[in-house]
C-alpha cells in the first residue's frame, strides 16, 4: 500500500495488465481448482463448490477494478458542489438532477442527517433533497458490479434506470405534497457559517490515490459481506430444486411483490450480502421483477437511515418517505413481471 | 490546544475519535479532545460530511480520516 501511495501513476500501469491476466484464467482456475479437491463431477457440492470459487474472485476483482474508478470519478464531486448545483433548481429538473448527482457524489447514509440539513438550509426543495436521498444509497457501485458480474450488463442497466425513476418520481411527489411542517422545527433554524473550508483542487495525482484509498476502504468493508451473500447463494445453487422458487416468488404469485418489498424494507444488508442470494434464487425460479422489488427495498430503504432521518424528520414524513418508495418499488416490480 | 470531534456515532466518526486520542497519547501532545454528537452543534460548522474535525476553532477536514502526518502537522501546527 506504501508503494502504491508512493508511485499511484506507475502503480496503475503494472496492476492493470495483472487484473486483466488475473480475469482471463478465472473460469479455468476455478474449473482447475474444483479439478484438484476431487470432488466427483455433477454432484451437488462440487457445484455448489465450483460457483463459490469462482465468483468469489469474479466479484471481487471487478468490485475492485470498479470501486477504484468510481473513487476517482468521485472525487471530483462532493456534497458541496451537488449542494450548489442544485440551488435554485425548478421541481422537477432538480429532482432528476438530485438523482443523477446521487449516484456520483460521496455518500453514506450515516451522514445523512448532516447532508439534508445542509440542503433544506441552502433553500434546496424537500422533494429534490428527498430524490437525492432515494437515489444515493439504492444506486451505488457495489449494487451495479454485483448485478454486472452475476446478471449481465442489461439486468444492471435496468436497475439503475428504474432506480432513477424512483427516486426521480418519489422526490416529485414528496415535494408536491408540501411536507415542510413536518420537518422538526430546529432544522429551519440553523444557521452555520456555511463557508466551510477552502480547499485545494485534488492534482490527478491525489485523484488516483482517492481511488486506491476508496478500494481499501470500500472493498476492506465489504469482503466478508460478498463471501458470506455468494456463499449462500451457492448453496442454493447446489441444494435448492430448479423451480422451487416459482411458487413463492414466481410470476403467478401476485403476492409476492409486495411480501418482498414488506420483507425487503426493514432487512438491513448491504448489496454485496444480498445480491449474489437473490441471484441464486432467481435460477430458482424467482421472477425478475419480484427479485429486483427486494433488492430494491434491502438496499435502498434500510431501518438504522430511517432512525438516523428520525432525528430531523417528524414520524408522518418518515412515513411517507418510506411508503412513497415502497410504492414505486412495487409498481417496479410488477411492471418487470409483466414485461419478461 | 482544544480538539473537537465532529459526528454522532458512525464508524468513521469513532476511528477518527481513537486515531487522534492514539496520536495524543504517543506523542505526547496534551490535546482536549471532545467529542461533539450534538446535531445542533455539528451543524454550525456546516459541514455535509461527518466526522468533522475542528483544532482551535477552525475546521481542518470533514467526511474522511486524514493521515497520521496530516493530523500531527495539524497539531503541531498550532502549537507554535
Amino acid at each position: 500500500m506504501k508503494l502504491v501511495e508512493k508511485y499511484p501513476l506507475g502503480s496503475v500501469v503494472i496492476l492493470l495488465p495483472l487484473w486483466i491476466a488475473l480475469y482471463a484464467i478465472l473460469q479455468h482456475g476455478a474449473d482447475a481448482l474444483v479439478l484438484l479437491t476431487g470432488l466427483p463431477q455433477g454432484e451437488r457440492l462440487t457445484e455448489a463448490v465450483r460457483f463459490f470459487v469462482y465468483e468469489v474472485p469474479k466479484v471481487l476483482l471487478l468490485l475492485t477494478l470498479v470501486v477504484f474508478v468510481v473513487g476517482i470519478v468521485r472525487s471530483y464531486f462532493s456534497p458541496e458542489r451537488t449542494r450548489a448545483m442544485l440551488g435554485g433548481k425548478s421541481l422537477f429538473t432538480g429532482n432528476v438532477l438530485a438523482s443523477l448527482l446521487g449516484i456520483v457524489t460521496p455518500f453514506c447514509s450515516c451522514s445523512a442527517v448532516p447532508l439534508f440539513i445542509g440542503f433544506v438550509e441552502a433553500g434546496i426543495p424537500l422533494g429534490v433533497t428527498f430524490s437525492f436521498l432515494i437515489s444515493a444509497p439504492m444506486i451505488n457501485e457495489i449494487a451495479v458490479v454485483l448485478l454486472f458480474g452475476l446478471f449481465g450488463w442489461q439486468t444492471a442497466l435496468l436497475y439503475v434506470g428504474t432506480g432513477l425513476v424512483i427516486a426521480i418520481t418519489a422526490g416529485f411527489v414528496i415535494g408536491k405534497l408540501k411536507v415542510e411542517r413536518f420537518v422538526e422545527d430546529w432544522v429551519f433554524q440553523i444557521h452555520s457559517n456555511s463557508a466551510g473550508m477552502q480547499e485545494a483542487a485534488p492534482v490527478f495525482r491525489n485523484r488516483i490515490q482517492s481511488g486506491y484509498s476508496a478500494v481499501s476502504d470500500i472493498v476492506g468493508k465489504v469482503w466478508p459481506y460478498l463471501l458470506v451473500g455468494i456463499g449462500v447463494g451457492a448453496g442454493i445453487h447446489g441444494y435448492v430444486p430448479e423451480n422451487f422458487m416459482a411458487g413463492l416468488m414466481g410470476k403467478s404469485a401476485w403476492w409476492s411483490v409486495p411480501v418482498a418489498v414488506l420483507i425487503g424494507v426493514p432487512l438491513y444488508s448491504n448489496a454485496a450480502g444480498i445480491i449474489p442470494v437473490v441471484q441464486a434464487l432467481l435460477a430458482k425460479g424467482a421472477s425478475l421483477g419480484t427479485a429486483l422489488a427486494f433488492m430494491m427495498s434491502v438496499i435502498g430503504l434500510s431501518l438504522p437511515e430511517t432512525i438516523i432521518l428520525r432525528k430531523v424528520l417528524k414520524l408522518p414524513l418518515i412515513f411517507i418517505f418510506v411508503g412513497v418508495v415502497a410504492f414505486g418499488i412495487i409498481i417496479v416490480g410488477y411492471f418487470f413481471n409483466l414485461v419478461y | 490546544m482544544k480538539i473537537k470531534i465532529l459526528g454522532s456515532g458512525c464508524s468513521k466518526c469513532k476511528a477518527l475519535e481513537q486515531k487522534v486520542r492514539q496520536l495524543d497519547e504517543t506523542h505526547q501532545l496534551h490535546l482536549e479532545i471532545e467529542k461533539v454528537t450534538d446535531l445542533k452543534e455539528i451543524m454550525k460548522y456546516g459541514i455535509l460530511m461527518t466526522p468533522g474535525l475542528v483544532v482551535d476553532g477552525v475546521l481542518k477536514s470533514y467526511g474522511n480520516i486524514p493521515k497520521d502526518e496530516q493530523l500531527l502537522q495539524w497539531f503541531k501546527d498550532q502549537r507554535l
